[in-house]
C-alpha cells in the first residue's frame, strides 16, 4: 500500500473515539482529563485573586464577596469533585503503573476508588452547601 | 433469525466522507459477524469491502469496531451483539475503503522496535540457545500477538497522536526484551523511552479488553515502563 492512494483521514479521531465503548478505565481516563482541565482553569482564577493582594488588603477583601455568593459555593462543589477525583484516580494509576500484576483487578480498583470518593465528596458537598439552606 | 447490519461505507472514488448503510440478513444466532458480512458481500452487495483471511481468529486481518468495540469479526457471535449490529473500521488509521484501513503506519511502529531476536554471540557449544521453563514463561503471554491492531486502535493516546508507538509494538518489544536469549533490550528500550514511547500510555486498559488473544497488554506495557525506570536508576 502506498501513502499516495486516496484515503479517508478522520479530522479528529479523538472525537470519534468518544463513541468507543470502553469500560471503567476509559471513563476514569476521560474524567481524569476533564477534571485536570477544570483544575487548571480554577488555578488561573485563584492565581489572579491572590495576585490582587499586591494592591492592598482592601482590594482583596472587597473581592471576597465572590466566594460568599451562592453560585460560588456550587462551583466549590465542582472544584471538590475535580480535585478529589483527580487525586484519587491519579493515585490509582500510580499504584497500577508500579504493580502491573494488579491488571487483573483494574475494575475492582476503580470501584474501590469510588468507594473512597463518593462518601468524602458527599460529605464535603454537604459542608459547602449547608449555609445556603440556613 | 433476522439481523440488521449497519455498516460504515466509504468509496474513495465516489464519496467525500463515510456514510452508513443498513442490510438485513438471515443468520443463526451461533453464526459469527463475519458470516453476516460474507452473506451481504456474496448475496446482497458485492461492493462491500473488508479484509478477512483465515476466518478463525489466527491471521488477525478482520479487526473492526463491532457495536463500538474493537474485535475480530470471525470471533464474535451475532447472538452476543444483538439483532442490530453497527460495524465500523478500526479508529486512528486512514480508511482506504469501507472497513479496510491502511495498516502501513501500524506496521511502521511495529518495525521501529526491532521485532526479531538480536544476539551476535555464538550459541554455546555451537548449538542451540537453551532456555529454562521459567525463562520461556517470562514472555509467553506476549508471544500470542497476531498483529490485528485491535489494541493499538482502541487506545485514546494513539487516536490523539498517530506517532505513538502503540500497544501492539510495545507488546512485541516485551516479547524480546524479556527473552533471556536476546541482547537487544537496550536498543528497544531507547525507542520506547522516547516522546512517542511507552510514557504515552495512561493505563486506560482499552487495549487489554480489545485483545482477541487475551494478552495482558496493559500489564506488558507496565513491565516495559518498569524495565526503563529500573535500568535508568542502576
Amino acid at each position: 500500500m502506498t501513502s499516495s492512494r486516496t484515503v479517508y483521514r478522520r479530522g479528529r479521531p479523538i472525537l470519534e473515539g468518544l463513541r468507543y465503548r470502553g469500560r471503567e478505565g476509559m471513563f476514569a481516563w476521560l474524567l481524569h482529563r476533564a477534571t485536570g482541565v477544570g483544575i487548571v482553569l480554577f488555578l488561573l482564577v485563584h492565581i489572579f485573586d491572590i495576585f490582587l493582594i499586591g494592591f492592598g488588603p482592601d482590594v482583596f477583601n472587597k473581592l471576597l464577596f465572590l466566594y460568599k455568593a451562592w453560585w460560588a459555593r456550587i462551583l466549590e462543589v465542582f472544584l471538590l469533585f475535580g480535585v478529589l477525583f483527580h487525586a484519587l484516580n491519579g493515585a490509582r494509576i500510580i499504584v497500577q503503573d508500579f504493580w502491573p500484576r494488579l491488571w487483573r483487578y483494574e475494575r475492582q480498583l476503580i470501584w474501590a476508588e469510588m468507594a473512597i470518593f463518593i462518601p468524602i465528596f458527599l460529605w464535603g458537598a454537604y459542608v459547602f452547601l449547608q449555609p445556603l439552606f440556613r | 433469525m433476522r439481523y440488521v447490519f449497519r455498516i460504515q461505507r466509504f468509496n474513495p472514488e465516489t464519496d467525500k466522507a463515510p456514510y452508513y448503510k443498513e442490510y438485513e440478513v438471515e443468520l443463526e444466532p451461533t453464526d459469527r459477524v463475519l458470516d453476516g458480512l460474507n452473506q451481504i458481500k456474496w448475496n446482497i452487495d458485492g461492493t462491500l469491502t473488508y479484509r478477512r483471511s483465515c476466518a478463525h481468529g489466527v491471521c488477525g486481518s478482520d479487526a473492526m469496531r463491532i457495536n463500538g468495540t474493537n474485535a475480530l469479526a470471525c470471533k464474535v457471535l451475532v447472538r452476543d451483539v444483538g439483532p442490530k449490529v453497527t460495524i465500523e473500521p478500526i479508529l486512528g488509521l486512514p480508511v482506504i475503503r469501507d472497513l479496510v484501513v491502511d495498516m502501513d503506519p501500524f506496521f511502521e511502529q511495529y518495525r521501529s522496535i526491532s521485532p526479531f531476536l538480536i544476539n551476535d554471540e555464538p550459541p554455546p557449544h555451537g548449538r542451540e540457545r537453551l532456555q529454562s521453563i521459567e525463562e520461556r514463561e517470562r514472555y509467553d503471554d506476549t508471544t500470542k500477538c497476531i498483529l490485528c491492531a485491535a489494541c493499538t486502535t482502541s487506545c485514546p493516546s494513539f487516536w490523539a497522536n498517530e506517532n505513538y508507538v502503540g500497544p501492539a509494538a510495545i507488546v512485541n518489544a516485551h516479547r524480546f526484551i524479556f527473552d533471556s536469549r536476546d541482547r537487544g533490550a537496550a536498543r528497544r528500550l531507547e525507542v520506547l523511552n522516547s516522546r512517542t514511547g511507552v510514557w504515552r500510555c495512561h493505563t486506560i486498559y482499552n487495549c487489554t479488553v480489545a485483545c482477541p488473544r487475551e494478552i495482558q497488554v496493559t500489564k506488558a506495557i507496565g513491565e516495559v515502563k518498569q524495565a526503563i525506570l529500573y535500568r535508568q536508576s542502576t
